[in-house]
């Protein structure tokens, strides 16, 4: 891994010189038995896997419209074909978004349409074969489902649901991610997607205390499992573990502290982050989403507000009304989402995003700050993609992208924008998202993050920009990992919460 | 999986290099794995190896890089009490590197 080494900025920013086949070994590792049997997905590629995948495809077409419309509805027109990241950073032409759905349209077409069947070589159809479903493997985990193609697509296909499908079909014929599904299990098993179990969990919680009451010489608590608490908080658990994360963990209970916000952790539900979506599996999906419903109606709980995690509030935005009862528009036969909606206290947003929480207190006068505690920092912010092309915030149309600038802004005093054609809708994914966050992909992360890394070198030259904040725990680990590859230094990145913390006067409430 | 060799005797492990049975672990196969590493163990390293698998111990997972640092600034002194200390001993990042050298599965998820 030593050998990994940073893509050179490109002179001007256009499609990149094709490298056919650039990336074709890239093989994230494969789940072994144990980790896919645990999450109820064949143990190992099964026999039948060419009539499996055929028969899977079908119900996938037939159950969800938006795959078939985007099967079909591509034209070749290539405006998606120099949005990806991957493609840009690889210059493999396979990871252009058209030729990644091209993967599975050929296949569709041979098996799913009349001219398919009957003259396959001239609507480009063709077999399933292994090397295809190889093929299929290595580059549908060479997308970070993102979503930036589909800004650019004038018929709105969005690739990131056509990988969804992949591996939704891959995993069901016991062709696997490790690193996406031995996850999942982690999180059936113990709570959260790192395996911390509650003990150390509680040990961590008791040590940050103490540091904070060192740092400040005031008692901020961070509760767990407290029943009748108003807010439970949902973010994801390497902000109990991992640097920088932890400092935004740290922002959020002083917020509440400074705010008078009675609110727990859930030892049993301590992970906001739901890899179910990366893989395209609506149980997997569901079934993680319910742990927070189990810890909000145990807690008895009046108020769901998640932490800084990209993907957990497109989940929760989008699907916990439907997956969980967090929201409304729960199943009205499902006792258990009618009883939490009617628990949750609804003169609140629910859920609501740490971001909206902490933006409505400030509103309110209830927060104070010394700005210049955050002087050292000149700050640009990175949109994470989930957020900004997945959810909302403040209840109007762009309100996830003025929120978390607008809490910079209220904390600090230096603040610059990167490029607008990378920022806001056309974020760039920080290169690591959608289940692609793991070692064995490093040299496609390093490259991924090439025209983000571009365009805050470009703040850095022009501004001194020597922090970027994020709102995501991927994109916080992504670029610590990735960005000194890059001649930056890690510390330039923190969450908003962070700056939050460093500014936020505690009174003794 | 795969296998890694040493003194004769042969030690499972994963795609990446860890241990698979956390009880395989000994001083030699340490060595072993941190020579893989291109990480030159010396007292510095083994303080924090020693540290990580009490740790394990006790909770069932490595502790967080502020636990870990902490403790070893308590131990050591408070210059060694900071991620850069542990960084230069362990580049590829103290969580990781320094979990796999003690036999310690790799932390997962987004960190």
């Amino acid at each position: 891994m030593a050998d990994v080494t940073a893509p050179a900025y490109r002179v001007i920013p256009i499609i990149p010189a094709l490298k056919p086949g650039a990336m074709e070994g890239v093989k994230s590792f494969v789940a072994n038995d144990k980790i896919q049997e645990a999450i109820g997905f064949p143990g190992q590629l099964v026999d039948d896997w060419h009539d499996k995948v055929i028969a899977k495809m079908g119900e996938l077409l037939g159950k969800y419209r938006s795959l078939k419309v985007y099967m079909d509805a591509c034209v070749h027109c290539g405006a998606c074909s120099d949005k990806c990241h991957y493609f840009i950073g690889t210059q493999d032409p396979k990871n252009m978004p058209v030729a990644r759905q091209d993967l599975m349209r050929s296949v569709y077409r041979r098996y799913f349409t009349l001219p398919g069947k009957l003259f396959p070589k001239l609507v480009g159809a063709r077999d399933l074969t292994r090397e295809v479903l190889d093929e299929w493997y290595s580059y549908f985990y060479q997308c970070s489902e993102c979503r930036r193609c589909s800004v650019f697509c004038p018929y709105g296909i969005d690739t990131a649901e056509v990988t969804m499908a992949a591996r939704e079909i891959l995993d069901s014929v016991g062709y696997g991610q490790k690193y996406s599904n031995e996850i999942i299990g982690k999180v059936h098993k113990i709570g959260n997607n790192l395996g911390l179990p509650g003990p150390a969990l509680a040990d961590t919680l008791e040590g940050l205390e103490e540091d904070v009451k060192e740092a400040t010489g005031i008692d901020v608590r961070f509760p767990m499992d407290v029943k009748g608490a108003e807010v439970l908080l949902i973010t994801p658990s390497a902000d109990f573990f991992a640097e920088p994360h932890i400092d935004s963990l740290i922002g959020y209970a002083k917020v509440f502290h400074a705010t008078g916000t009675s609110w727990t952790l859930s030892s049993m539900s301590s992970e906001a982050g739901n890899f179910g979506m990366f893989i395209g599996n609506y149980e997997q999906l569901r079934k993680i989403a319910l742990r927070i419903r189990q810890a909000a109606l145990e807690l008895g709980v009046k108020r769901i507000v998640v932490g800084e995690c990209g993907h957990a509030w497109r989940v929760a935005y989008s699907f916990w009304n439907t997956l969980n009862g967090v929201g409304e528009g729960a199943d009205p036969n499902d006792q258990f989402a009618q009883m939490l909606q009617k628990q949750l206290d609804h003169r609140y947003k629910q859920p609501m995003h740490i971001c909206e929480f902490t933006w409505d207190m400030i509103g309110q006068g209830a927060l104070s700050f010394d700005k210049g505690a955050n002087d050292k920092h000149i700050i640009t912010f990175h949109d994470s993609c989930n957020v900004a092309r997945g959810s909302s915030m403040g209840g109007y149309p762009g309100g996830q992208f003025d929120i978390p600038r607008n809490i910079i802004k209220a904390v600090a005093n230096n603040f610059v924008e990167m490029s607008p054609s990378t920022t806001h809708e056309r974020t760039f994914c920080c290169g690591g998202g959608g289940g692609l966050l793991t070692d064995d992909l490093l040299d496609l992360r390093v490259k991924g993050a090439l025209p983000r890394m571009e365009v805050l070198q470009q703040v850095v030259d022009e501004h001194g920009v020597n922090f970027m904040a994020c709102i995501c725990a991927i994109c916080k680990a992504q670029f610590t990992k990735v960005m000194p590859i890059y001649g930056f230094d890690r510390r330039m990145v923190g969450g908003v919460h962070q700056l939050v913390s460093n500014a936020i006067i505690l009174g003794d409430k | 999986m795969a296998n890694i060799e040493v003194d004769g005797k042969t030690y499972e492990t994963d795609e990446e290099g860890y241990l698979v049975n956390l009880a395989d672990w000994n001083t030699a196969v340490a060595n072993y794995i941190a020579k893989t590493e291109n990480v030159e163990m010396t007292e510095q390293h083994w303080e924090v190896i020693n540290f990580l698998r009490e740790y394990f111990e006790e909770y069932q997972i490595a502790p967080a890089v502020r636990v870990l640092t902490k403790a070893i600034g308590k131990k050591l002194g408070a210059e060694k009490g900071n991620s850069e200390y542990l960084y230069g001993l362990f580049p590829y990042g103290p969580g990781k590197q320094a979990c796999k050298i003690a036999g310690l599965p790799k932390p997962t998820g987004c960190v």
